[in-house]
């Protein structure tokens, strides 16, 4: 019996101490790698600047999509708003902007005065879309390919390493 | 009398409004209350004051006047942010040592003590 308690002690402790190395080493912030290969929703976006909507089902006529949601209050936006710029200028790429919580006027100002990236620009005045797309924080970006699957989502400011892994990822 | 009858009508509507109301709003707390509030601390939707909570909060509450039920709500919020956004996360694959392991722990921990009683029980009668 002494032989069988012990047994079990140690196949517990054993147990335990997993757990912890296990729980203690798994990194516990929210990423949205599951979103990867699954398509976009196609769902009717109203434009910054026109009084028309746009389907997202319409981005299937690039070849690749940078869909990145901004807006002038936010200040890691302006951070990598150079980023985008340089991005931009790649043919291979178009870039797709949702402005977030924002009013037009300080939009087209933040715009005016950072340079404007987007060949087109959405809004999402209530930020009810930008759920629809997994969106929890901006800024935000998805890479899309012309069958409007994620390839890539970026959480947060993208930076020159991103720019690289995307220009790699679109083939330059 | 025409009165009263109609007064007892009103009356029965605006109960029954109320009730719906009431309803509806029990439903959309109990989901708000499932719900992780991913840029809070250990807080729910239901608890937090955040940006994130609050449009998530009035999603859910367009999704219910959609006519979507429960579980279609957590379907398409588990699509969009993964199942960390449930505190009830749906049996999966990956998720089933997490359901099982308490159930094999109290099987095994009842075995255990059924054997430790049953011995000192034996002793006890010599």
């Amino acid at each position: 019996m002494k032989k069988t308690t012990l047994g079990i002690t140690v196949v517990v402790v054993s147990f335990i101490i997993l757990v912890f190395y296990y729980g203690l080493n798994t990194e516990k912030i929210y990423d949205t790698e599951d979103l990867v290969g699954k398509p976009i929703p196609k769902i009717d976006l109203k434009l910054l600047n026109e009084s028309k909507n746009f389907n997202t089902e319409e981005l299937s006529k690039n070849n690749f999509t940078l869909i990145n949601f901004f807006a002038s209050w936010c200040g890691p936006c302006r951070k990598e708003h150079k980023h985008l710029i340089n991005l931009s200028k790649n043919k291979n790429i178009k870039i797709f902007g949702i402005n977030l919580k924002d009013e037009k006027s300080q939009a087209n100002k933040f715009l005016n005065k950072l340079g404007n990236p987007y060949y087109l620009i959405a809004s999402d005045h209530d930020g009810k879309k930008a759920v629809h797309f997994g969106v929890f924080g901006i800024p935000e970006t998805i890479l899309i390919d012309n069958d409007l699957n994620i390839i890539k989502k970026y959480i947060g400011p993208i930076d020159d390493l991103d720019v690289k892994k995307i220009l790699k990822l679109v083939g330059k | 009398m025409k009165n009263i009858k109609i007064f007892t009508l009103i009356f029965a509507l605006y109960n029954f409004g109320c009730s719906n109301l009431l309803a509806e709003e029990n439903l959309s707390n109990k989901i708000y209350k499932n719900l992780r509030c991913l840029v809070c601390q250990g807080q729910s939707i239901a608890d937090s004051n955040s940006d994130f909570a609050q449009t998530i909060k009035s999603v859910v509450n367009d999704k219910l006047k959609e006519g979507m039920n429960e579980e279609e709500i957590y379907n398409f919020l588990a699509e969009k942010y993964g199942d960390w956004i449930l505190y009830n996360p749906p049996l999966k694959n990956e998720s089933y040592l997490l359901w099982t392991l308490p159930y094999v722990f109290f099987i095994l921990g009842a075995v255990f003590l059924f054997f430790l009683l049953k011995k000192t029980l034996k002793h006890k009668r010599y």
